[in-house]
């Protein structure tokens, strides 16, 4: 079914109003409320925050564009607060953490399977297996460090074993760069590359705040090492994105990502609390679209439509990937980076090699916390009586 | 690390600042108009944070539920249907509480031993394979709880609503014992609250026990509460005993 943009003028800008009261909403159940709610709500933060950021930085080099950039941007705050404000506070932030490579895994495996180009979608498979790993690696510190089963949170949807091993993940900045989609690549090429690229930033910014609020040296130095690895993510993803878009364009594809987003969650959300929110975040963010719209077709003289000749094909699919991931684990794990490439694994750059051999100088933290880790319900103490 | 209590430059009191905190009260005074506070509106002092927090109580969800048994089949044969009184999804409820409880103190301990184990040939007032037995008796609560929900027809792996409450709790116990630079003490005051809720807890559960007519697993609980006490009791010394020498 293909989703029309052009279909509904959405909500006005000016009729996209908050109160203070109406931002902090009762948060979902962490037991109660299906894991892919929690997904929902973590996924549909991470694009408000790319919405923020991409609009800060085209105010920088827009000088024409900075009012409209700031008017939609107030409104993309509030949502960003609402939305990531329905998280509940009894999830530690390693709980939380575990839920956001939930969402990693499941949104890159929906998008990889919905990716018409094949080049992207073996980008999105490679970095798949190594959100992957950081769930395996993560779930080991929830089990070691706090005493609790991360299927808690993920809850049967997603497998808890080794992925491409963090340790081997990091690569020299040269092996992250990637080709980029052409101009005139389907839409929904373009959506995937900016909702997965969101999704990472996200992920990346989350670490990098919680990361020192761990008293735990372990867990300071495995937030610090996955970290790492989720700027590299944002390199490669960005790295997809066509540099030679116009800045309108880009946020004129921004904004449609963002409705398609909100699209799919609104389609597939079974709390109807949250449903309702994102119905009418779909109704605002096709208010910014047509705004945008309007700015193109007044500033760059162009029609909008140009972008989206036959709609947007299939949404995001926020179900179990089990299977997908199975056999691309099965059949990639051995896959590595040089330059814009995937390759076997002998063939890494000898600047990647030179690179992981010195960050895991003092060891690799992402297989100490994890060393002989074999997740099992209720966690490792439920197999046996564990002596140190 | 040296685990005695020194004087050093601690800057937080306002006894630091003998000449800055006059004058920040005096800037305090002239320039922060009391009554416009006061009444902008309708605030009274921290009555209203009282009125925000009322609102959103009243409309609150619980954290969750307690989940059903895994199988219709289970409730009839294990024992739910068996569990006398009007609630029998509390003890389930606590049950999960003390289970994650113990699971998580397991990994206190861990975090504690292995502060013990850099001193350095330091004397204490205790070893670490006292310390290990502590350990290895929470991992055989856990146990002892696990067996117990199975026998129940109820889910061990479940976090129920106790379960989730107490793992928040826990959460600032854990920061203590994981930070390199407390001291065994501070380490062993952590413990302290843990032991002296464990006690309090395990009490609490063997009347629920008793109370839900489950006389063989009251009598297990005992039997748990009888070695937590013990748990208690080495804890507190420890504790005295590890502030008490470095006082003298």
């Amino acid at each position: 079914m293909n989703f029309d943009l052009f279909d509904d003028k959405g909500c006005p800008l000016d009729q996209q109003r908050f109160t203070w009261r109406e931002l902090v909403q009762k948060p979902i159940s962490k037991l109660d409320d299906d894991a892919f709610t929690r997904v929902r709500v973590i996924l549909m933060n991470g694009v408000e925050t790319d919405a923020l950021r991409f609009k800060h930085i085209a105010a920088r080099r827009n000088r024409e564009l900075r009012i409209p950039l700031a008017d939609i941007r107030r409104a993309e705050q509030h949502q960003a607060t609402f939305v990531n404000w329905l998280l509940p506070a009894d999830q530690s932030p390693v709980e939380t953490t575990i839920a956001y490579e939930q969402v990693a895994i499941e949104i890159t495996s929906s998008v990889a399977q919905n990716e018409p180009d094949d080049y992207l979608a073996q980008a999105y498979r490679f970095g798949l297996l190594e959100d992957f790993d950081h769930l395996y690696r993560y779930s080991a510190l929830l089990d070691r460090l706090e005493g609790k089963d991360a299927n808690n949170i993920t809850q049967g949807y997603t497998d808890i074993i080794p992925g491409r091993p963090t340790a081997d993940e990091h690569r020299a900045a040269e092996d992250d760069v990637r080709e980029h989609y052409p101009r005139d690549a389907a839409p929904v090429t373009k959506i995937n590359a900016m909702l997965i690229t969101a999704a990472e930033y996200q992920t990346h910014d989350y670490y990098m705040n919680i990361g020192p609020l761990f008293a735990d040296p372990v867990a300071r130095q495995l937030y610090a090492e996955i970290a790492s690895i989720e700027e590299q993510h944002v390199t490669q993803y960005g790295s997809l994105i066509n540099p030679d878009e116009t800045w309108l364009e880009h946020w004129l594809l921004h904004e449609a990502m963002e409705v398609y987003a909100y699209w799919s969650c609104m389609e597939q959300e079974q709390n109807p609390r949250i449903k309702a929110i994102w119905e009418r975040f779909v109704d605002y963010e096709l208010g910014h679209f047509h705004a945008v719209a309007d700015l193109m077709r007044v500033i760059e003289r162009r029609d909008p439509r140009e972008l989206f000749p036959n709609g947007i094909a299939n949404r995001i699919e926020f179900k179990s990937h089990r299977d997908f991931v199975q056999k691309v684990l099965a059949e990639e794990v051995d896959l590595r980076a040089k330059g814009t490439r995937y390759v076997a694994r002998d063939q890494e750059s000898e600047a990647t090699l030179a690179y992981r051999r010195q960050m895991n100088s003092q060891g690799s933290p992402s297989s100490i916390v994890a060393a002989g880790y074999r997740w099992g319900p209720g966690t490792e103490l439920a197999r046996k009586v564990v002596s140190l | 690390m040296d685990n005695a209590t020194q004087i050093g430059m601690n800057k937080t009191g306002a006894q630091m600042s003998p000449f800055q905190t006059p004058d920040m009260e005096d800037t305090a005074e002239r320039l922060q108009p009391r009554a416009a506070i006061a009444t902008a509106q309708g605030l009274d002092g921290d009555g209203g944070i009282a009125r925000v927090r009322m609102e959103y109580i009243a409309e609150a969800d619980p954290l969750g539920t307690v989940p059903p048994p895994g199988t219709l089949r289970g409730m009839v044969q294990t024992g739910i249907a068996k569990l006398t009184g009007k609630n029998p999804e509390v003890l389930i409820d606590k049950l999960g509480e003390r289970l994650a409880y113990e699971r998580t103190g397991v990994r206190l301990y861990d975090a504690f031993i292995a502060k013990c184990q850099d001193q350095r040939g330091a004397e204490t007032s205790f070893s670490v394979d006292e310390l290990l037995r502590v350990r290895d008796d929470e991992a055989e609560h856990f146990k002892l709880l696990n067996e117990a929900l199975l026998s129940l027809g109820a889910d061990p792996t479940a976090q129920t609503p106790c379960a989730d409450a107490s793992g928040v709790m826990s959460l600032g116990i854990l920061q203590v014992l994981t930070d390199p630079r407390t001291t065994l003490a501070q380490g062993l005051g952590a413990l302290l609250t843990t032991e002296l809720t464990d006690s309090a807890s395990w009490e609490l559960l063997v009347k629920l026990a008793e109370q839900s007519g489950q006389r063989e697993l009251a009598q297990r609980f005992s039997a748990a509460l009888a070695t937590e006490q013990e748990h208690l009791s080495l804890v507190r010394v420890w504790h005295e005993r590890e502030v008490l020498a470095q006082g003298t």
